[in-house]
């Protein structure tokens, strides 16, 4: 995100609708914005007029309405609530005084992903700055109104007032007037003490739409005239398409047309037959009907057991080397106990409950879409760039999201909507189905971490090694070089900074495997794999040392008090010091990713030779947040999200072909399974961390860790059946 | 292609559907109320719950033609501006995330009350695992439902204690 700037020249904005609306240098609303006040929600992705202004977050009409401009979608993370609060604390206003308005990937409003839990972090300043001037620029406009000094006014609840008669003006009485001055390019922050939303449980906006069914999300989108597709692709994923016979389909009533469909992926483009009808379910009968014949030789042999065999070959290759400190080599030479082991976490689907769909239009050089995104911004340049057209001249409504988890940063559904609707030249609405969403990937690529550790006489480590090996995002997604590059996103939470144990020496490499298998970012990216190996195989040493792993923990965090102090809070919360009774045990792990700290405590229980997960107490340090009951839900979603990943099933390829194609059989974790969880946030005035991901890492090693404890069985492997333990 | 009147939150609606479509694209894309969402086509994630005669039934996989002579309570007829005890939990627990699975679990655990108005946690784990939730609002669900049992409980005139 840009810093804000202020173009005073540009102040004055009339709207159409009422000639009354004012933008504070940012832009004005459109005509029929109107009806956002009376159901915010219904227009989450109503229009937002382009190319007026830069930074345009806060719209003030003569009416008194504010509209914030939330620039990161929400998929469910809080994002609609906390992003719009930074602006609205400083502009000491209240959100249910407000309209919230998804921004539409118009550049003027910089970065608007919802990703790498990045949106409360990065728009911590620039948009309290925002809030800021825009409120010092009402205090001005109002103490020249009363010919007072500024400092005899302050703002509050949408109003300015005088301190000593207690006059006020609202913000929309002010907002012309305010409109000519100059901005401030440094307003004045709130301090911390001073804060009425940030820090604050309070209640999200984008709830109460969410318990009687008015929330729109791409699913529910419909225009007129919109015609539903639903697209048959190989099930051998890229498999080529080389005879279709459509007849029966184009039989099925409603079935309009049927037509090779393009699924342009980062890393490969692919043909699937799509059949467009007047129904979805239409649409579904008739792909159902299409007998096709696939050319699969090329992809008959992708197999992720292939792929695993080769990452263990891989493993015994020298890594890229990303850090070292000290010698690990001279390390383990002089350790009296050597350990080594490797751990593996497979590929993954991310399955948001709300399966991949858009609705698409294209008109000429034009092309409107509606769909759920987890980055509007770079959906328009993919867009434009795959219809060659200037991307202005794309619109996107970004709807809510029924979840998202890095798969709604993707856009091959998106692009394939775009390629439908301009072959019929009509509006169309796509929608995958489960087992689209199941098998077609893109995926979380499967990892391998190689580990080598060795511990003094005393038990101390003198050496720990981490070798992470496994196919690179950067590298399929990003075309980054990768050739002698230790890929960062893979190093991300285990490196000496992220992962700050005293080991006497350490080293952190990454050997780079291929795949054909599309992959992408999946809920906290490679920290999902990497911390398993690592909090994992920092286990296996405090038990070959003969040390409690709290406490083999805590003397390696001397100098992370920061991490120190999560431990110990940990340690207070569980009651650690008491013996748990016979027949349960207890497991932990502590990973900093995404600029936040979390540790886990789980508890396992075997009853009549039945293994449960009990409970979990977590503690999470993410410094300064929005709304603490925000962070617990984020939490409570990592460690279940965690757990799934943990117990139920990964992605497996055999001849070309995902083996789980719903949730049948990729199963995710129910009610009954859900253990209880007690989750605390260290209070502190650090700059902000992430919260969307940093709970998920340390779920599966703590888990695996007290299953060990319990059952004297190390899982070194993702995903394990607790009835197989 | 064929005609069917359904009976939706008290209104009857004339569809012209294949009889083999199931109830779920026909509330959504032919009565238009999309609150009732399609997660699976299986039965499996519990996204599609609906109400038939106040039973919760997966939309998605139940043939248009099996339900014509039925009571149809969808998400948006669960009750008028969401004050359903369970509403109110859900809003006071603050259980939504992403809210798409929600409608199928407030449809099944509205249910679930009908049938239980003390439901234990064990109830609970039997009515309400039929629906999938990968946000994770688990926790909360629980602890909403047992809130909402709670206040309609306080709502029964007999359980009331407080003098006039």
């Amino acid at each position: 995100m840009t810093e804000q700037t202020i173009d005073r020249r540009k102040f004055l904005k009339l709207t159409g609708f009422s000639g009354a609306a004012l933008t504070l240098g940012f832009y004005f609303p459109a005509q029929g914005k109107a009806k956002l006040a009376e159901a915010p929600l219904y227009n989450f992705y109503a229009d937002i007029p382009s190319g007026v202004e830069l930074n345009a977050f806060i719209i003030i009409e003569k009416t008194g309405r504010i509209t914030l401009i939330n620039p990161r979608p929400d998929m469910g993370q809080g994002s609609f609530q906390a992003v719009p609060s930074l602006l609205a604390e400083e502009l000491e206003v209240n959100l249910d005084q407000v309209n919230i308005v998804q921004s539409d990937g118009n550049k003027k409003f910089g970065s608007q992903l919802s990703g790498g839990s990045s949106s409360v972090r990065t728009s911590w300043l620039p948009l309290r700055k925002a809030g800021a001037a825009a409120r010092e620029m009402l205090v001005r406009a109002a103490a020249n109104r009363w010919k007072v000094a500024e400092a005899d006014c302050y703002a509050n609840q949408g109003k300015v007032f005088e301190k000593k008669s207690g006059k006020s003006l609202g913000y929309g009485e002010l907002v012309e007037e305010a409109s000519k001055l100059e901005a401030p390019k440094d307003p004045k922050l709130k301090l911390p003490k001073d804060y009425k939303l940030l820090g604050k449980a309070l209640p999200r906006q984008d709830i109460p739409a969410k318990v009687d069914g008015k929330t729109i999300f791409g699913l529910d989108v419909k225009l007129p005239g919109m015609l539903y597709a639903s697209i048959e692709r190989s099930p051998v994923i890229h498999g080529k398409v080389l005879k279709v016979d459509d007849t029966k389909a184009k039989q099925v009533k409603g079935v309009k047309q049927v037509l090779l469909s393009e699924r342009p992926m980062p890393h490969k483009t692919t043909h699937g037959v799509a059949v467009i009808a007047d129904s979805y379910y239409a649409a579904l009968q008739g792909r159902k009907a299409l007998t096709i014949t696939w050319d699969n030789s090329e992809f008959d042999k992708i197999s992720t057991e292939a792929y695993f065999t080769n990452l263990r070959e891989l493993a015994k290759t020298e890594g890229v080397l990303f850090k070292e400190k000290g010698k690990v080599e001279d390390g383990l030479n002089a350790a009296v106990k050597k350990l080594e082991a490797q751990y593996e976490t497979p590929f993954m689907a991310h399955a948001p409950m709300e399966p991949e769909n858009a609705v698409a239009s294209v008109k000429g050089d034009t092309c409107e879409i509606w769909a759920p995104v987890q980055a509007p911004d770079w959906a328009v340049d993919q867009v434009a760039k795959y219809l060659n057209i200037k991307p202005e001249n794309v619109k996107i409504h970004v709807t809510f999201l029924g979840g998202g988890f890095g798969r709604k940063a993707y856009y091959d559904y998106l692009l394939e909507a775009v390629n439908l609707s301009k072959q019929i030249q009509a509006p169309v609405k796509l929608l995958w189905t489960r087992e689209d969403d199941t098998a077609q990937g893109p995926f979380r690529p499967g990892m391998l971490s190689a580990m080598r550790g060795g511990l003094d006489k005393e038990g101390k480590v003198v050496a720990f090694e981490h070798k992470a090996v496994g196919a690179s995002i950067q590298q399929q997604v990003f075309k980054a070089p990768m050739a002698g590059k230790a890929d960062e996103w893979v190093m991300e939470c285990i490196g000496p900074e992220e992962s700050p144990y005293a080991f006497a020496s350490a080293k952190y490499s990454y050997v780079l495997a291929e795949t054909e298998i599309p992959i992408v970012w999946w809920r906290s990216v490679y920290c999902s794999t990497s911390a398993f190996g690592q909090e994992c195989f920092v286990d296996e040493l405090a038990h070959a040392a003969g040390k409690d792993p709290m406490d083999f923990r805590l003397a390696m965090f001397a100098n992370a008090p920061r991490f120190k102090n999560v431990l110990q809070l940990l340690a207070e919360k569980t009651d650690y010091k008491t013996k748990l009774p016979a027949g349960k045990a207890r497991g932990i792990a502590i990973v900093k990713s995404f600029g936040s700290i979390c540790a886990h405590a789980v508890t396992v229980t075997k009853q009549n030779g039945k293994l449960t997960i009990e409970k979990v107490v977590s503690v999470i340090d993410c410094g300064q947040h929005v709304n603490p009951d925000n962070v617990k839900a984020q939490t409570e979603g990592n460690i279940v999200m965690g757990l799934t990943a943990a117990i139920k099933d990964g992605i497996t390829f055999e001849n070309g072909q995902a083996k789980q194609s719903n949730f049948n059989t990729y199963r995710v974790l129910r009610i009954h399974e859900m253990p209880a969880v007690d989750i605390h946030i260290v209070q502190n005035t650090e700059e902000p961390g992430g919260v969307g991901e940093p709970g998920l890492p340390p779920i599966a090693p703590a888990l695996a860790n007290a299953v060990f404890n319990l059952t004297g069985k190390r899982i070194r492997k993702l995903p394990f059946n607790l009835d197989e333990v | 292609m064929a005609n069917f009147t359904l009976t939706i939150n008290g209104e009857q609606h004339q569809v012209d559907v294949d009889p083999q479509m199931p109830l779920l694209w026909v509330i959504r894309d032919f009565v238009g109320l999309t609150g009732t969402k399609f997660g699976c086509g299986i039965a499996q994630c519990g996204a599609c719950t609906v109400h038939l005669d106040g039973n919760a039934t997966r939309s998605c996989v139940l043939p248009v033609s099996a339900v014509a002579d039925k009571q149809i309570t969808t998400i948006e007829g669960l009750s008028t501006e969401k004050s359903h005890p369970l509403q109110k939990a859900w809003i006071e627990h603050q259980v939504p995330q992403c809210g798409y699975c929600q409608s199928g679990q407030l449809m099944s655990a509205a249910a679930l009350l009908k049938q239980k108005p003390k439901p234990t946690d064990a109830d609970i784990d039997t009515a309400m695992q039929g629906n999938i939730c990968r946000c994770g609002t688990y926790v909360r669900i629980r602890k909403a439902i047992h809130s909402a049992a709670n206040l309609m409980s306080d709502a029964t005139p007999t359980n009331k204690t407080g003098k006039p």
